[in-house]
């Protein structure tokens, strides 16, 4: 009887009405234009980019990268010296930052007392979300002359006159600077860094650790060896995304970084990077070459975060296929 | 008809004669929290020999198994009490550096782990812990190993590949070679073939019955058959107690107790 009951139910395929079909395609369509609407928006910013920085390069050529000079007055711009500032800022900010969020991570992972563990990974969690402007106030207003009476001025003073240690400090002791903007962006990217740490480090699965541990492993052996070649993959796209917010970092570090063009010559001198070179001029700035050559930066800076940003992915594959 | 039945007894536990025993636990109980696990459990595990854990999920053969190499002290508000004798001394006693006892008490889990470096570097880490030993007695003693975990001839031309590259049932293995390189005394095997193939588990198998010639093999099974042919003693545990303990064929043939004889019969479980 039941097998009756199949054979005719085969007999008579289920058809779908047309309608269900045409709408599929229509889903389709949707997603592919959601899909290309990112795409399309990007290729425009790229393109808007190129074209109203055109005249600063075609004024500048070379001399636009490799120069220093950023002179209104003059008319003549390069941006040699924000460029300068935006590495080395992002750079000490990462190598600030890196080993304290690992630190942070291992400790909510690993060692933190369960009773703990929420609340600390939650408060790192909500810091990643405070607005740069607060720690950008902050950092002008508390940070800089704390760091400049507390650490700016000993370093200055014990430094032997002459010295590569005294080149590397001189400055105004004013607490706005190099080191201090990077100090700020350490501790704005700190918190992103350090609770995705964690979540790749929760993804371990317990026996590839207890297994580490059953070879008589202690914990830092276990750290170092297992557990962290184990996450290396998205420890680098999480490393990387955060030297990408602080390459592009704006306000916080407009606050702080003393806004001087040029080349930066110490740690404790005042500096400038792209973004807050942009964000200081460009309401001031009349159309032409000074205009130009600020969507000129803006246009480095896209560039300079996209290699980054491929970086990472060309890191990750590499990784991947071990 | 035999009209005189005598109850059976509610817990059978052979004691072994003192000088083939290498580990013995001594009136364990054992706590997830409030939660007890375990149940006054006192059994002995002979040298050189391979003792059986079997009983149903959640019986607490894999907790037992935890406590003999401390592996639950990783997680706090686990904790046991009694003892457990390595070679006579307390292991459960915070004297006992954790990570010496492990080296000596080796464990191989469920899943097959291996960590994310090379097959020649899986095999090789737990050795560089605790050993310094020239390039050519690394090369022999990993070599050594994956021969015994019946792996070699499988890798011997890809020791430079990822440990993730090979099959589950090779990675299980590796964790055995992995294990084995650092010559513990005591083996442990958490279900070591649950998730492998019925090829993968005989290789298995066999390197198992090889190994009993050096080291003191514990493993926790839910195979029976599995259990009758490797080892020499069977525990039966049930509800967090150990309810018999035997040699094997007796265990298996003529079970004492009527928990163990329901569970070998197939009656529930």
């Amino acid at each position: 009887m039941t097998l009756a009951a199949e054979t005719s139910a085969a007999a008579t395929p289920r058809r779908r009405s047309a309608k269900g079909a045409g709408f599929d395609r229509a889903f389709e369509i949707l997603c592919f234009t959601a899909a290309t609407f990112l795409l399309t928006a990007l290729g425009g910013l790229v393109v808007s980019l190129a074209i109203g920085g055109w005249p600063a390069f075609e004024a500048f050529g070379l001399r636009f990268f490799t120069t220093a000079t950023w002179d209104p007055v003059r008319d003549v711009y390069g941006a040699a010296g924000a460029v300068t500032g935006t590495l080395v800022t992002s750079a000490i900010a990462l190598l600030i930052a890196l080993p304290l969020a690992l630190g942070i991570a291992i400790f909510l992972v690993e060692l933190c007392p369960p009773v703990l563990r929420r609340p600390i990974g939650t408060a790192v969690e909500l810091l990643a979300g405070i607005p740069s402007i607060v720690y950008g106030m902050w950092g002008l207003f508390v940070f800089a002359p704390w760091f400049a009476k507390h650490v700016q001025m000993p370093i200055m003073m014990s430094a032997e006159p002459g010295s590569f240690w005294e080149k590397l400090t001189t400055g105004v002791p004013n607490g706005a600077g190099i080191l201090t903007a990077s100090i700020i962006l350490a501790i704005m990217i700190l918190p992103f860094i350090a609770a995705t740490l964690r979540e790749l480090m929760l993804t371990i699965p317990a026996q590839v650790r207890e297994s580490a541990y059953g070879l008589g492993s202690t914990t830092f052996e276990v750290i170092r060896k297992v557990s962290l070649p184990y996450i290396r993959t998205g420890a680098i796209g999480a490393v990387m995304l955060g030297l990408g917010r602080a390459l592009g970092e704006t306000m916080a570090v407009t606050f702080i970084i003393g806004n001087a063009h040029g080349f930066p010559t110490s740690i404790f001198a005042s500096g400038s990077t792209i973004a807050s070179t942009i964000a200081n001029e460009f309401a001031e700035a009349p159309p032409g070459l000074h205009s130009a050559s600020l969507i000129a930066l803006g246009f480095v800076l896209f560039v300079i975060t996209f290699a980054v940003l491929a970086l990472a992915r060309i890191l990750i594959g590499r990784q991947a296929n071990l | 008809m035999n009209t005189q039945i005598e109850a059976p007894p509610e817990t059978a536990v052979l004691q072994l004669p003192p000088e083939t025993v290498k580990l013995t636990v001594q009136n364990l109980d054992f706590y997830y929290g409030s939660k007890q696990a375990l149940f006054d459990v006192t059994v002995s595990f002979a040298e050189k020999a391979v003792t059986a854990l079997i009983g149903p999920s959640g019986c607490g053969k894999s907790t037992l198994l935890r406590v003999l190499n401390r592996m639950y002290s990783l997680y706090p508000g686990q904790k046991a009490a009694g003892q457990v004798l390595l070679d006579g001394e307390d292991v459960l006693s915070s004297r006992v550096d954790v990570a010496t006892l492990r080296a000596r008490v080796g464990m191989v889990f469920q899943k097959p782990t291996p960590f994310p470096m090379s097959i020649y570097e899986n095999v090789a880490y737990g050795v560089r812990l605790y050993e310094r030993l020239s390039r050519a007695d690394m090369d022999a003693r990993v070599e050594d190993s994956l021969r015994r975990a019946a792996l070699w001839e499988e890798v011997k031309d890809k020791l430079k590949e990822s440990g993730l590259s090979l099959s589950g049932g090779q990675q299980q293995r590796l964790c055995v070679a992995r294990g084995i390189a650092v010559r513990p005394e005591v083996l442990l095997l958490d279900e070591p073939a649950s998730a492998l193939d019925p090829i993968s588990t005989a290789k298995l198998e066999e390197t198992i019955a090889e190994l009993k010639r050096d080291y003191t093999i514990v493993i926790v099974t839910h195979n029976m058959g599995q259990a009758a042919r490797l080892s020499d003693h069977t525990g039966f545990m049930y509800l967090g107690k150990l309810v018999e303990f035997g040699e094997t064929e007796q265990v298996f043939t003529n079970p004492v107790t009527a928990r163990c004889r329901d569970y070998i019969t197939g009656r529930f479980g």
